[in-house]
């Protein structure tokens, strides 16, 4: 029964949750108005829905959007300081390919979207049959290295939120 | 205090929309001026916020996040245009 | 004891509407300034959105302070342009890398496919049936 009203329960906590922000302030009248767009839309929209994403460990969730927040302000100085400081002409760019172990397609977004917001890379492409990500860093000296930490840093937490 | 800062920071979200806009002119390829663009966005959204501070209004606010949803779909339409010679197949 | 509170409260917004603007500055000065596009692409995608992040926090304190009601409605930009300026990064490297061509210069995938970009199969394809294993997926019948 439960399980019909709500086929899609992160889903309708974003929307009651969007609802609240948008209203600025957890009003009663906007928090019953967010409830009810939360039980109507993802039903009314269930058919491009059609499977759940499954989230495995809520505390790797927080533990994860912390690192992430936390590496996009050293990622901003780091960024800051390459623009402002260095010759353009020094800067060692290039392609690094980053082979992904885990096939679920929500790790894989989260990944290339995390990639793209911290230190010098940003996400360009990801391989037809979605096994490797094309990723560009602005100034690398060892692509070894690099790929180790986002593997170590980033896709073993992902592998344990989304299995 | 906050007035002072709110100066400097009109002046340099000011300036740096200035360098979006030659960035824009210049911009050899057609893929860095939507990338222009895009930023220009962002600091539309900024002066607006600003000035929402400026003049102690919360008034603004739909505003900017209009123009910055605005700006996102833009850009994704402008990518998927130059990718594909169409926006919706 | 409200005077000091109020100082350091115009402090913190006074600073984070600095600090917000100087990264806003610096990611469109390095727009400007770096030679490739690759390069460029790198600036306003951190830069910016943290410039904005750290201006719509500070809108955020100053209204706390003047009014003393939480107004959170500008986590929303936040949070909206967090989300989404990897999308349109990616969506712009994947068309400078269409229109430039770029295939042979790029490193190999280090599989048997090639890059989704320049993969004709991928593009016909269903996106999702190379990603999800097969039989798994149910399309939800209307009740």
């Amino acid at each position: 029964m439960l399980a019909r009203l709500f086929p899609h329960p992160l889903l309708s906590l974003v929307i009651v949750a969007v609802w609240v922000l948008l209203a600025n302030g957890p009003a009663a009248s906007s928090l019953a108005m967010g409830l009810l767009l939360g039980l109507v839309l993802p039903l009314l929209t269930r058919p491009f829905w059609p499977e759940r994403p499954r989230v495995r460990a809520p505390l790797t969730v927080i533990e994860y959007g912390l690192i992430v927040l936390f590496d996009i302000c050293v990622a901003n100085l780091q960024v800051a300081y390459l623009i402002l400081f260095r010759r353009p002409e020094s800067l060692r760019s290039r392609f690094v390919v980053v082979p992904l172990d885990t096939r679920v397609p929500e790790a894989i977004v989260t990944l290339a979207g995390t990639i793209t917001m911290t230190p010098g890379t940003v996400s360009c492409d990801v391989s037809a049959d979605g096994r490797a990500l094309l990723v560009h860093a602005l100034d690398v000296d060892d692509p070894d290295r690099l790929v180790a930490t986002i593997k170590g840093r980033y896709e073993r937490r992902l592998v344990e939120i989304f299995g | 205090m906050i007035q002072a800062a709110l100066v400097i920071g009109f002046a340099s979200v000011g300036v740096a929309t200035l360098f979006c806009l030659l960035r824009l002119v210049k911009g050899p390829d057609a893929v860095d001026r939507v990338l222009a663009l895009d930023t220009l966005v962002t600091n539309a959204v900024a002066l607006i916020m600003l000035l929402g501070i400026a003049q102690a209004t919360a008034i603004h606010f739909e505003a900017a996040l209009l123009i910055a949803m605005m700006g996102f779909v833009g850009t994704v339409a402008f990518c998927k245009f130059m990718l594909r010679g169409d926006v919706i197949e | 004891m409200n005077g000091s509170l109020a100082l350091i409260g115009e402090a913190l917004v006074a600073l984070l509407i600095l600090l917000g603007s100087f990264f806003m500055l610096v990611g469109s000065f390095g727009l400007l300034r770096l030679p490739t596009l690759m390069q460029r692409l790198h600036a306003p995608t951190k830069a910016t959105t943290l410039g904005v992040g750290g201006i719509l926090i500070a809108s955020m304190l100053y209204f706390l302070f003047t009014t003393g009601r939480l107004s959170i409605h500008e986590l929303l930009i936040t949070l909206f342009l967090f989300l989404t300026a990897p999308v349109s990064a990616y969506m712009l490297a994947k068309a400078h890398l269409h229109r430039s061509r770029a295939e042979p210069t790029l490193p190999n995938t280090g599989r048997p496919a090639g890059w989704a970009t320049f993969d004709p199969q991928a593009e016909a394809a269903d996106p999702e049936e190379g990603l999800r294993p097969q039989g798994t997926s149910s399309h939800a019948r209307q009740p």
